[in-house]
C-alpha cells in the first residue's frame, strides 16, 4: 500500500464549496501518494462529486488550492488535463461515435500515432475492459454496465498517470462490479497508475480503497479518513459505524 | 552499425543491422507519446526483414500504447525480443492475445429499391399516424383526464405569441420586397397603383398562409420533434404507455390543437406586416395612403382572405402533426433527435408546399 509523502499525486488544501450562502463542505484537506487507490465516500448529497469535479478541473474550489501531478489545477489546469482520465458516472460516451472511435479520439488529438495504430491501441483498451467484439457498436446499443467499462477504456486511452472514477460500480450487477474493481487494481499494478474512486458500494470500497475520506453533509466537511478496514473495526463515530456496518441512522 | 535512430519524447529507438538481421534497441519509457514518435519509424525499420530482434535492455518501462508497439512488432515471423523487464514483459503478454481491431463499418450502397421501399414504409407510416391521431381525436371525451390544457396554452404560446415579433418582421420584409421590386417594371407602363392589387392578392391568398406555415415549420415543428424525440430517447414514451397513458391524447393533440389555433392568427398578422410594408413602398412612390387601401379593399375578396385562414389551418395541423410524427419515430442515440427534428422542418415545408398546389386546383374548380 502506498502512503501519502512527498511524492503526492494530488493534494488538497482547506477547500471549500458553496452555493450561494448553502456550504456544502468546508476546509477538506487531503493528500494522495503517487499509485495509490483513494475513494471519496460519504451519503448522498455529501458533496463527493462535487469535491471530485473541484479535483478534475471542472468547478474552482470557493476557498483552498488544489494541486494534481505538481501543478496548481486551476493555474496550469491545461497541461494537468492531458495527464488525467476521468470516467464519469454515466460513461458520458460521445453517441454518434463507435466505441472504437471513442477510445481512438484522444489518441488522434494528442499521440503522432497514424490512425490504424490508433485503432489497434484502442481496440488493447477495449479488450482490457472486456470489450474487444463491441468496438464498432454504438453507445446506444449496448447496457449499463458495458457503458461504463467503455467509458474507463476511452479514460485510459493515454494512459494516464492518474485516474478518476465516478461511480463505477452503481447500478452495475456484482460479477461485473467485481471485475471493474480487479481491473483497477490489476492497472495499479502493472502500469502504478493512481486512482481516485467516488463510490459508496462497500464491498467496491473494502476491495479496492488503500485509503479513503469520508465526508458527511450534516458535519459539512471530513468525518473520517484512513483505511476502511481499520475505520469499519475501530472508528466510534456514528455516521462512520452506521456506514460500515449497514445501519440505518435516524432521519 | 547504427543505421537509424529515432527519439520520442521519453524513449528512444536504435536501429541497427547484426545477429543475423536487423535490431530495434528501445530504450528509456515507451508510453503512448512515445509510441506515437516512433510507430511509424519502428514498423518502417522492421518491414521485410527475415529476422527482426527487439532489444529491450534499456528499455526502462512501457505503457499499454507501448506494449501494443512492441507486440505488433513482434508478431512479425522471425521477430525475437530480447531481455524484457518484468513490468513491460507483464503487458506484453496481456496486449499479445487481443486480436485486431474492427474495420471501420463501410455504409452499403442505397439502391432505387431500397429507396422506394424507405418512402413508401415513412409514407405509410404518415397515413397509420395520420389515423392513429384521428382515433384519439374521436376518444378525446372518453380520455379528457390524459389530455393536459396546460400543454396546449404553453404550445400556444411558445407557437404562437412568442413567433409574433420574427412574423412581423418577414411579413413586412415580404411586402416591402415584392412591392419594390414589382413597381419598377409596372411604373414602365403606367401600371403602378396595380402593385397594391398584385401585392394583396398574393400576399392574402397564397404568401400568407405559406409564410407562417415556414415559420412555424421552422421554429415550432422542430421543437416538438425535438421534445417529443428526447422523450422517446428517455423513454418517457415508454413510461407513459407502461401507464395506459395515450401519448398521441397527450403529447400529439395538444400540440396540434395548439397550432391549429394559432397559424390562423399567424397569417393574419403576416397579411398585415406585408400589407404595411407595400404600402411604405407605395407612399414612397408619390400615392396617398387613402388611395391604396381602396384599391387594396376594392379587389380584395372575402373568398381570398377566408380561403387564406382555412390553409393556415390545414398548414398548422399538418406542421404539427409531420413534428410530431418525426419525435414519436426517432431512433436511438442523440445523433437521432437531430435527424428527427431535420426531418420535422424539411417535411413540414414540403408538405405545405405540395399542399397548397392542391388547394391551388381546389380553389380554381370551386371558381374562387
Amino acid at each position: 500500500m502506498a502512503s501519502p509523502g512527498a511524492d503526492a499525486a494530488i493534494r488538497i488544501e482547506g477547500v471549500a464549496q458553496q452555493f450561494g450562502g448553502r456550504v456544502i463542505f468546508r476546509d477538506v484537506s487531503a493528500t494522495i501518494a503517487r499509485g495509490e487507490v483513494f475513494v471519496i465516500l460519504g451519503g448522498s448529497g455529501c458533496g463527493k462529486s462535487t469535491l471530485l469535479r473541484q479535483i478534475i478541473g471542472l468547478l474552482p474550489p470557493s476557498t483552498g488550492r488544489i494541486e494534481v501531478l505538481g501543478r496548481d489545477m486551476y493555474a496550469d489546469r491545461g497541461d494537468v488535463l492531458t495527464r488525467i482520465g476521468v470516467m464519469f458516472q454515466a460513461g458520458a460516451l460521445f453517441g454518434s461515435m463507435t466505441l472504437q472511435e471513442n477510445v481512438m479520439l484522444p489518441l488522434q488529438v494528442y499521440t503522432d500515432l497514424p490512425d490504424e495504430a490508433c485503432a489497434r491501441v484502442a481496440q488493447v483498451k477495449l479488450a482490457l475492459v472486456g470489450l474487444d467484439d463491441f468496438g464498432r457498436s454504438m453507445p446506444a446499443e449496448i447496457s449499463g454496465g458495458m457503458a461504463k467499462r467503455a467509458a474507463i477504456a476511452r479514460a485510459l486511452a493515454l494512459d494516464p498517470p492518474l485516474l478518476f472514477l465516478d461511480e463505477p460500480s452503481a447500478g452495475l450487477d456484482p460479477i461485473t462490479s467485481a471485475g471493474i474493481d480487479r481491473l483497477i487494481l490489476d492497472l495499479r499494478r502493472d502500469l502504478g497508475t493512481t486512482f481516485v474512486v467516488v463510490t459508496h458500494e462497500l464491498a467496491s470500497i473494502l476491495a479496492i480503497a488503500d485509503r479513503c475520506l469520508m465526508l458527511d453533509r450534516a458535519a459539512k466537511g471530513v468525518i473520517a479518513e484512513g483505511d476502511p478496514r481499520r475505520l469499519r473495526e475501530e472508528s466510534t463515530h456514528p455516521t462512520v459505524r452506521a456506514f460500515f456496518h449497514r445501519e440505518a441512522e435516524a432521519p | 552499425m547504427v543505421t537509424q535512430a529515432g527519439v520520442g519524447p521519453g524513449a528512444r529507438l536504435e536501429v541497427r543491422d547484426g545477429e543475423g538481421g536487423r535490431v530495434l534497441a528501445f530504450a528509456g519509457t515507451l508510453d503512448s507519446l512515445a509510441s506515437g514518435m516512433l510507430w511509424r519509424e519502428a514498423r518502417e525499420a522492421a518491414r521485410g526483414q527475415a529476422r527482426v530482434v527487439l532489444d529491450l535492455g534499456a528499455l526502462a518501462g512501457c505503457d499499454t500504447t507501448g506494449a501494443a508497439l512492441l507486440a505488433e512488432l513482434s508478431a512479425q515471423p522471425g521477430a525475437e525480443i530480447r531481455d524484457a523487464g518484468t513490468q513491460v514483459q507483464t503487458l506484453l503478454d496481456r496486449v499479445r492475445g487481443i486480436g485486431p481491431a474492427p474495420a471501420p463499418p463501410v455504409p452499403p450502397p442505397i439502391t432505387w429499391r431500397e429507396a422506394l421501399r424507405g418512402g413508401m414504409v415513412a409514407a405509410l407510416g404518415g397515413v397509420a399516424f395520420l389515423g392513429e391521431t384521428m382515433v384519439a381525436l374521436v376518444r378525446l371525451p372518453a380520455r379528457a383526464r390524459q389530455f393536459r390544457r396546460a400543454d396546449l396554452w404553453r404550445t400556444a404560446d411558445q407557437a404562437g405569441v412568442r413567433a409574433i415579433p420574427l412574423t412581423l418582421l418577414l411579413g413586412s420584409l415580404m411586402g416591402l420586397i415584392l412591392a419594390f421590386q414589382s413597381l419598377i417594371p409596372m411604373r414602365r407602363f403606367g401600371a403602378d397603383i396595380f402593385v397594391a392589387n398584385l401585392v394583396a392578392i398574393s400576399l392574402i391568398r397564397e404568401l400568407g398562409p405559406l409564410l407562417a406555415a415556414v415559420i412555424l415549420a421552422g421554429r415550432t415543428g422542430s421543437a416538438f420533434a425535438a421534445e417529443i424525440g428526447t422523450m422517446k430517447v428517455n423513454q418517457e414514451i415508454d413510461a407513459l404507455t407502461t401507464m395506459g397513458i395515450d401519448p398521441v391524447t397527450m403529447l400529439v393533440l395538444p400540440r396540434m390543437l395548439a397550432a391549429i389555433l394559432v397559424m390562423p392568427a399567424l397569417t393574419v398578422i403576416l397579411e398585415m406586416a406585408g400589407l404595411l410594408g407595400m404600402m411604405l413602398v407605395m407612399v414612397g412612390a408619390g400615392w396617398p395612403p387613402v388611395t391604396i387601401a381602396n384599391q387594396v379593399a376594392q379587389w380584395v375578396k372575402p373568398a381570398d382572405f377566408f380561403g387564406g385562414l382555412a390553409k393556415a389551418v390545414v398548414y398548422g395541423a399538418v406542421v404539427a402533426g409531420i413534428g410530431c410524427r418525426a419525435g414519436l419515430a426517432t431512433g436511438i442515440g442523440p445523433r437521432a433527435v437531430g435527424l428527427a427534428a431535420t426531418a420535422a422542418v424539411v417535411g413540414g415545408i414540403v408538405a405545405t408546399i405540395v399542399l397548397d398546389g392542391v388547394f391551388a386546383v381546389i380553389f380554381y374548380q370551386l371558381g374562387l
